[in-house]
């Protein structure tokens, strides 16, 4: 099966029954597996007039009962953001697929990259916390597209999945797990009166219940700042405390939505931080460089954020090197791991931009250079 | 009979609509009509957008989307699409409709998605400080067409019927009763169903436009607009600073709901053989 398929495969395991998309390379598989199984479940396929469209219906159906998603890439997901931030600001659950490709703009329209690590946290406009995954394998596709939804689901917010092209189109063959295998989530429905029901009222985990449209409960959901009736609301007060639940309902439940995995790490003195497609290559490069005596472990991120940032430190304090290759220039995740450990430690970057992907040389190289080398060297 | 109060929620008038606007007009005559047609407060998702009619919903009791500038189609095209037994209704200025927004409308009308639409047209941007919108007039004055619009206006029922609108009718809030009759046929027609509301908006475009006074925009809507028989009644030549007021199209064709269900049909047998 290929990666895009196991996303799809995988949103439907989590009861996705709504899909709202707009063709794109390298994500277009996601909709075309959503457009033939949609049908077939009761669910609703629809092709949007462009991506702006796409977020928006979809977070009109989640407010109308459906678990939801879409799917896109670098243009689309740009065009995507603005919508994304209401479904923030209204805290409607659904996942937004962004199977990376090289900018940009247009870019290298069917190439790999990892470029929008930054644009994912930060695209949108006013100042808000997101959660997003990013499977390294195709088996992961399906399990991190079902926690995708998960997270949505428990903490009414947008979950970005973001593989990169690499992992979008690889196929190998996996085994589905089985219904009941893995958990699946449902938001939080009302359970009061109807007349008493407010949709921003936060529980005491700090997730309010949310109801659907055409259930005995009526609510209003804006993008504009309000109340926890749903109304608009302008006081100073009100943004204030509504700002911070809005950050504060992931932040606090950090440790569960953080996904890491490690492999090595008990006695290695050097740190690879992977994500995505570089998780196989610098597994490989630790390997081998196992077998010429340097001690290498890995620490693959399936969440980027929150940013695992507890986890990178507590390994990194073992070590020596830290290596971070990445499919963009700048270095992004890289500066994330500058910005948890300090200046004082060896944190070297290996990043290809040019569509070609980091293969196990190109880290082995970067990790066997004497100690001491210059970052961005 | 409540005269529509019993959507309104309690407390919230007098509204914040300036003197002379329609869009109170319009939104009694819509919550009349849904007295009229018995529509639920729970099975009722009213959509905004952003603007002066945008504003809309914060009155409301029933469910409500207010969404970003522009897509409230968009947004309501998933609601309804995931449960037709809704009755949406999206309600936009002309910004939002056809000007930002006009993508979304074109592909709604085409894709026929079983919604009512409500275009209040007042012929700028009212809350930004009256600029030009699509459907600014040639050569009127707005606060960024100081020497005259350059640009032509969009004509919005003209827009829908031919991407494919089911139902399209025009009216003003001057004439209520037409407004109510109008948006009461709306709401019973299958497929996309639109009514534009022409208002005046003395704040921003008529004092730019010769129409200082409160009154002035209303009685020149008064004045221009004419039954739909008797404006295409007219030559061509005397059609000129007029309008058609009424249903302009009526069409029965199967929208988006009916659409997708055969598409289910279709798909469930593959399912069990699966």
């Amino acid at each position: 099966m290929q990666g895009n398929e196991a996303i799809a495969e995988g949103a439907l395991y989590a009861g996705a029954r709504f899909y709202a998309g707009y063709p794109i390379t390298p994500s277009s598989e996601i909709a075309e597996h959503c457009s033939l199984r949609l049908p077939q479940l009761g669910g609703v396929f629809i092709q949007m007039e462009d991506e702006l469209a796409s977020i928006a219906a979809v977070v009109g159906a989640s407010l109308a009962g459906a678990k939801a998603f879409t799917a896109t890439s670098g243009p689309g997901f740009s065009l995507m953001q603005e919508n994304l931030g209401l479904a923030v600001m209204g805290e409607v659950p659904c996942v937004v697929v962004n199977v990376q490709r090289a900018g940009p703009s247009t870019g290298l329209a069917t190439k790999p990259a990892q470029a929008d690590i930054m644009q994912v946290r930060w695209g949108r406009h006013g100042d808000q916390s997101v959660i997003a995954l990013c499977p390294a394998t195709v088996r992961e596709c399906f399990t991190l597209a079902v926690q995708a939804f998960n997270f949505a689901e428990r903490f009414r917010v947008p979950v970005v999945l973001m593989p990169d092209e690499v992992v979008g189109h690889t196929r190998e063959n996996i085994v589905l797990p089985a219904p009941g295998e893995l958990d699946v989530v449902d938001r939080k429905a009302p359970t009061g009166k109807p007349a008493d029901y407010l949709p921003f009222a936060a529980d005491p985990d700090g997730v309010a219940p949310l109801a659907a449209y055409g259930s005995d409960y009526v609510f209003h959901v804006t993008s504009s700042m309000h109340g926890r009736d749903g109304y608009s609301n302008n006081d100073p007060a009100n943004a204030t405390w509504r700002v911070r639940q809005l950050h504060d309902k992931i932040a606090r439940h950090r440790d569960e939505i953080v996904l890491t995995r490690t492999f090595d790490v008990d006695d290695m003195d050097i740190l690879l931080v992977t994500h995505g497609a570089t998780t196989r290559a610098g597994r490989a490069a630790a390997l081998e460089a196992r077998a010429r005596g340097v001690k290498a472990g890995v620490l693959q991120l399936q969440t980027i954020w929150p940013f695992p940032d507890r986890e990178v430190a507590a390994l990194a304090a073992r070590v020596r090197t830290v290596i971070v290759p990445e499919m963009n220039y700048s270095g992004q995740l890289a500066g994330e791991v500058r910005k948890v450990l300090g200046s004082g430690v060896d944190i070297r970057r290996v990043n290809r931009w040019n569509g070609t992907i980091i293969g196990p040389q190109d880290i082995l190289d970067v990790m066997l250079r004497p100690a001491a080398a210059e970052e961005n060297a | 009979m409540t005269h529509g109060r019993g959507y309104l929620k309690e407390g919230v008038l007098p509204h914040m609509w300036c003197a002379g606007c329609g869009i109170g007009t319009m939104m009694g005559a819509m919550l009349r009509a849904f007295e009229e047609l018995g529509f639920g407060r729970t099975d009722t998702v009213v959509v905004t957008g952003i603007g002066c009619t945008g504003k809309l919903d914060d009155y409301l009791v029933t469910n409500a989307l207010h969404t970003t500038h522009g897509r409230a189609l968009a947004y309501a095209t998933g609601v309804k699409a995931f449960n037709p037994r809704l009755h949406v209704v999206v309600v936009m200025g002309d910004g939002d409709g056809v000007t930002i927004g006009g993508n979304h409308f074109i592909h709604a009308a085409r894709r026929n998605i079983d919604l009512t639409a409500l275009v209040l047209n007042n012929l700028n941007y009212g809350m930004t400080g009256g600029q030009a919108s699509a459907t600014s007039p040639a050569s009127s004055i707005t606060s960024t067409t100081a020497y005259g619009n350059p640009e032509r206006e969009f004509d919005i029922c003209a827009l829908a019927e031919t991407a494919g609108a089911n139902f399209v009718a025009r009216a003003t809030t001057y004439h209520g009763w037409d407004l109510q009759r109008s948006i009461t046929q709306a709401l019973t027609r299958k497929g996309f169903s639109l009514v534009e509301v022409m208002s005046p908006c003395p704040t921003q475009f008529g004092r730019r436009n010769d129409m200082k006074e409160t009154q002035a925009m209303l009685h020149s809507l008064r004045d221009r607009s004419m039954p739909v028989a008797q404006y295409r009644a007219l030559p061509a030549c005397e059609r000129v600073n007029r309008f058609p007021v009424g249903t302009l199209v009526d069409r029965d064709e199967p929208g988006f709901v009916e659409r997708y269900a055969l598409v289910q049909q279709r798909a469930a047998p593959e399912a069990r053989i699966a």
